[in-house]
């Protein structure tokens, strides 16, 4: 597999094909124009949502809705921030109908200090929510176990975390995610979570994942737009890395110029 | 009659889930509901009678990661 051969290389969730393999989060960033600017500098196809309290007689909802549509891209809403499977199966129902798109990117928080999902819970829920014909995108760990439950469960895309949430970490547990990779080579998996720099979005890839997800770290660059091409990029090129055929490491040195008539070889240890 | 809106109480007026939104000066549109933390479909809303100590959440969208 080569690089002339990428063009047929696109990204299909749940049945819905995409170019771009990086999805992004809309939090966090410094105004709406430049939310409105990093999307389209990077090209970006699906953006993470939510659902929020916001006091009757306010319009910044409505705005935030009208701003996404205009951008013209797929949106993933959430149930960011929900502690217990009722919540989530609940804000995922009210997503729906706000959103109109059977896709719920789900969490279940179990653990306060690192965001970390609740497997359990995550499973118990997203078994609710595909019975209820949703389109189902757990963020989950890097969990073997947990993949595959939710798997059973009706889930046709995972999203493990790269490390908790905000941190910009990267890929905090390699070995387990090459692993997770290498266990399911079937299903879209998304990276999504703690990635913090664009080399990290690359090493992702070149893994093997399918996509990056992410937000706080462009959202809260110096220069969100630049940042978002930079991680379009990346992304691209782990891609492109990863569809190459990556070299293995080795110990030792391993020369790239032919030994065989180098001049002088037979005088060098003279 | 009190009840609690998106975590404050409120003394309303309002009989049904649908008065409440009207009552609260929310617009039709891009809102979801849910009471008792229960989903409560657009359609429902003027159906769904509210009483004393209920819990109702209106939520709209918002930025997200």
């Amino acid at each position: 597999m080569g690089v002339a051969d990428t063009g047929a290389d696109s990204l299909k969730l749940y049945g819905v094909e995409f170019s771009s393999r990086l999805l992004a989060g809309t939090a966090q960033f410094p105004s709406p124009a430049i939310l409105s600017r990093a999307i389209a500098a990077a090209k970006v196809e699906v953006v993470t949502v939510s659902l929020r309290r916001e006091s009757g007689g306010s319009r910044a909802g409505k705005s935030f809705w009208t701003l996404i549509r205009e951008l013209g891209v797929r949106v993933l809403p959430n149930t960011a921030g929900c502690r217990s499977v009722k919540e989530a199966v609940t804000t995922a129902e009210m997503a729906r109908e706000v959103f109109d798109t059977p896709w719920i990117k789900l969490e279940v928080i179990g653990e306060e200090d690192s965001l970390q999902p609740d497997v359990f819970g995550l499973v118990e829920a997203a078994s609710i929510l595909a019975r209820e014909g949703f389109q189902v995108f757990p963020y989950t760990t890097e969990d073997l176990v947990a993949a595959e439950k939710l798997l059973g469960a009706g889930c046709e895309v995972l999203m493990p975390w790269g490390s908790p949430i905000g941190s910009g970490r990267g890929l905090n547990n390699p070995y387990a995610l090459k692993s997770l990779r290498a266990h399911f080579p079937n299903v879209p998996l998304i990276v999504d979570a703690g990635i913090g720099a664009p080399s990290q979005a690359a090493a992702a890839m070149e893994m093997g994942f399918d996509a990056v997800l992410s937000n706080t770290a462009i959202a809260r660059s110096g220069d969100p737009a630049k940042m978002a091409r930079a991680f379009a990029l990346a992304v691209e090129a782990g891609r492109l890395g990863y569809r190459a055929g990556l070299m293995h490491a080795r110990d030792m040195a391993a020369p790239s110029t032919p030994v065989i008539g180098r001049a002088f070889g037979d005088l060098s240890r003279a | 009659m009190r009840i609690h809106v998106n975590g404050k109480a409120l003394d309303v007026a309002a009989a049904t889930l649908g008065a409440l939104l009207r009552e609260l000066d929310y617009e039709d549109g891009a809102l979801a509901t849910a009471l008792n933390r229960n989903f409560v479909r657009k359609t429902d809303r003027g159906k769904t009678p509210l009483k004393e100590g209920d819990t109702v959440e209106i939520l709209v969208p918002r930025q997200g990661g």
